[in-house]
């Protein structure tokens, strides 16, 4: 598989009036042709902005790339012009947003929103832009196409919304899709819909997608890797079945016992990852985690752990896995929840 | 939409009626009588004068009439001109006055909105906090200081432009000037905050995504959505123009409306009160419904039912 992005070594700070808050420190991973790579963490752990700074859409004014690279096509992209990055988005790599109710112009026609991008792009006239808006539309599964792209955005619901913006997203076939989050804003109901579309469509058009999220129930459905993020860092990368079935990292452990599902036990209250997330302003020394983590070794809190190799696909950032580590076994309650994905995805198929 | 508009007219006379007898009862507690001292008439003589306009009868009988008079377009005749009737004084009037407030709005706005834009787009940097300046004082100060001021400064001291009087385009210069600080003033303040909030609303950073150059998403994206509630203000923001203008007509003497609705109020010529009340209520009401339709043109989610296309 051929790599469509790199990214190596990212380290992104804000300044703010607080301090220098380091958002990014030393992030690498890479998306292959056509594939899914899911991004998860909480919030603050640094997804968006990681995929903010591809697209090139971080503020100006208080945003400082500290190092790192991020190869398109094996061109680094932080280093071209505002007037270069305007010929990537929209057209090479586009973006799929959280909110689908503020993420469109609320005074011009839904039609034209879309258009712009292909008349930008493709070279085309207003009325064949129109044309393939009404097209694309169809696509996403608007019904009455041909009414709607006059419509302004306030005459769609939300999902209706999500998926204008999705036909906005996919306008002029691009390279890379990312989607930040674009579920969340939405109804469970809708969500579903709206997962489906975005297969579909990655389906038909071959696009790549990053998809960043913290629900790790949307990351089963639509992944083919996964990266976790926590603080800043990628902690462990995989293939979904190594995230899934066979997790190495103590914070993967925590997502995937505090998430909830429909045959828990409702005596037994759901898990939950004690403590916060670190001040990045100030990030500790050693293992971000180590201080939410029961498994912290000594060394967790003097070095930080390097990534350990797992498998050819599978890498995660813990002493854990160090040889002279002791050996821990997964915690019996993230055991059970792995066999009950196992079984479920087995009744699925 | 028509249907909205012929109710929206309803409405207007309605507030005319209620304006029209509002100010006639006020303007008979005001003190005084349009005879004046220095007409040096005996008793007699006055009490002549008095009947011959209809002064005597009671108040509710004058109010009668008047209305009577006022249904069939007519405003009665002047106490202070000869044998004038307030209609012909007001049609000579409205010309300047309407010049001069349609100058002022025009000039104001524009300029008010370069000014706001400049200073959302430069935010935080020399321009924004020069013409934050501007507008701060241009708000705070009236626009018959800035009328002086003017008059000082191009009529008296440099001599470029007439200190006062109307005719020639020369002498449109100052007054306007004076006129349309305040709404500039107005304006430039509303659109740098609206426009500082449009660009940092999600739909201008789709806009960036889909590779809209920094025009592109200021014009076709923020300009119109920054504009909207600027039309909001612009009612009380006429309203100010209007009640400015009295003043200015008198400072610039200018043949306006305002300026005969000042010295009518001074001399208590009771019709004319009346004509220039009314016709400042009416374009007043005229503008507001203006205002209602364009706010419906620009944002189309107000638009009134049955509107879109």
């Amino acid at each position: 598989m051929s790599k469509l992005l790199e990214v190596k070594d990212l380290r992104i700070s804000f300044n703010t009036y607080g301090g220098e808050v380091q958002a990014v420190r030393g992030v690498s991973f890479d998306l292959n042709k056509g594939e899914t790579l899911a991004i998860v963490g909480e919030s603050g752990s640094g997804k968006s902005v990681s995929t903010s700074a591809v697209m090139g859409l971080l503020p100006k004014s208080n945003t400082v790339v500290k190092s790192g690279e991020i190869l398109y096509k094996g061109k680094d992209i932080l280093k071209l012009s505002e007037k270069e990055m305007e010929k990537i988005r929209g057209k090479e790599i586009s973006m799929v947003f959280q909110d689908p109710m503020s993420s469109l112009n609320p005074t011009m026609k839904v039609g034209n929103q879309i258009a712009e991008g292909l008349i930008k792009h493709q070279g085309l006239n207003k009325a064949q832009a129109k044309e393939k808006a009404i097209e694309l539309l169809a696509k996403v599964g608007i019904p009455n196409p041909e009414l709607r792209v006059n419509q302004y955005p306030h005459q769609f619901s939300g999902g209706m919304r999500q998926r204008v913006v999705i036909a906005i997203a996919l306008a002029c076939n691009p390279e890379i899709i990312i989607a930040d989050e674009p579920t969340t804003a939405l109804d469970v109901t809708i969500q579903a819909q709206i997962l489906e579309l975005m297969k579909e469509m990655q389906k038909e058009t071959g696009s790549s997608i990053i998809f960043i999220t913290h629900d790790l129930g949307v990351v089963a459905n639509v992944a083919d890797r996964v990266a976790v993020m926590y603080a800043g860092k990628i902690v462990e990368v995989g293939t979904v079945d190594d995230i899934f079935y066979n997790p190495k990292h103590p914070y993967t452990w925590g997502l995937l016992g505090s998430m909830p599902t429909l045959d828990d036990d409702e005596s037994e209250e759901l898990y939950t990852i004690p403590g916060t997330p670190p001040d990045l302003t100030n990030p500790p020394k050693g293992d971000a985690f180590a201080p939410r983590n029961k498994y912290a070794l000594e060394i967790d809190t003097l070095y930080e752990p390097p990534m350990f190799k797992v498998s050819d696909t599978h890498y995660a950032a813990t002493w854990l896995l160090h040889e002279n580590a002791p050996k821990i076994e997964v915690p019996e309650a993230i055991k059970k929840r792995i066999e009950s994905f196992a079984a479920k995805q087995g009744g699925n198929e | 939409m028509t249907q909205y508009i012929l109710r929206r007219i309803g409405y207007m006379i309605l507030t005319l009626f209620i304006i029209a007898t509002v100010t006639f009862f006020l303007m008979k507690l005001m003190p005084g009588s349009p005879l004046k001292a220095e007409d040096k008439l005996t008793e007699e003589q006055k009490q002549i004068v008095l009947e011959s306009y209809g002064l005597n009868d009671p108040v509710p009988v004058q109010y009668v009439r008047f209305l009577g008079n006022l249904v069939q377009g007519d405003l009665g005749i002047s106490y202070n001109f000869d044998n004038t009737p307030v209609t012909e004084i007001l049609v000579e009037r409205l010309g300047p006055s309407m010049q001069l407030g349609l100058y002022a709005v025009l000039i104001g706005t524009f300029f008010g909105i370069i000014l706001g834009l400049i200073a959302a787009i430069f935010h935080n940097g020399f321009w924004d906090y020069t013409s934050t300046i501007i507008a701060v004082l241009g708000t705070s100060i009236p626009s018959f200081v800035f009328a002086g001021l003017l008059q000082y400064i191009f009529a008296v001291e440099l001599g470029w432009l007439p200190v006062a009087l109307w005719g020639e385009p020369k002498h449109m210069v100052l007054p306007i000037i004076a006129l349309a600080i305040g709404p500039m003033a107005t304006a430039a303040r509303f659109v740098r905050t609206e426009m500082i909030e449009v660009k940092g609303s999600n739909y201008i950073i789709t806009a960036k995504a889909k590779g809209l150059s920094k025009s592109e998403r200021v014009w076709k994206h923020g300009l119109r959505n920054a504009l909207i509630p600027l039309v909001t203000v612009m009612g009380p923001m006429i309203i100010s123009l209007m009640t400015g203008s009295m003043v200015i007509e008198k400072i610039f003497a200018i043949p306006g409306i305002g300026e005969q609705f000042v010295t009518s109020v001074m001399v208590n010529d009771y019709p004319t009160i009346m004509g220039t009340t009314l016709i400042y209520a009416f374009g007043f009401i005229v503008i507001l419904l203006i205002i209602d339709l364009l706010y419906g043109l620009i944002d189309p989610r107000i638009r009134v039912t049955g509107g879109s296309k």
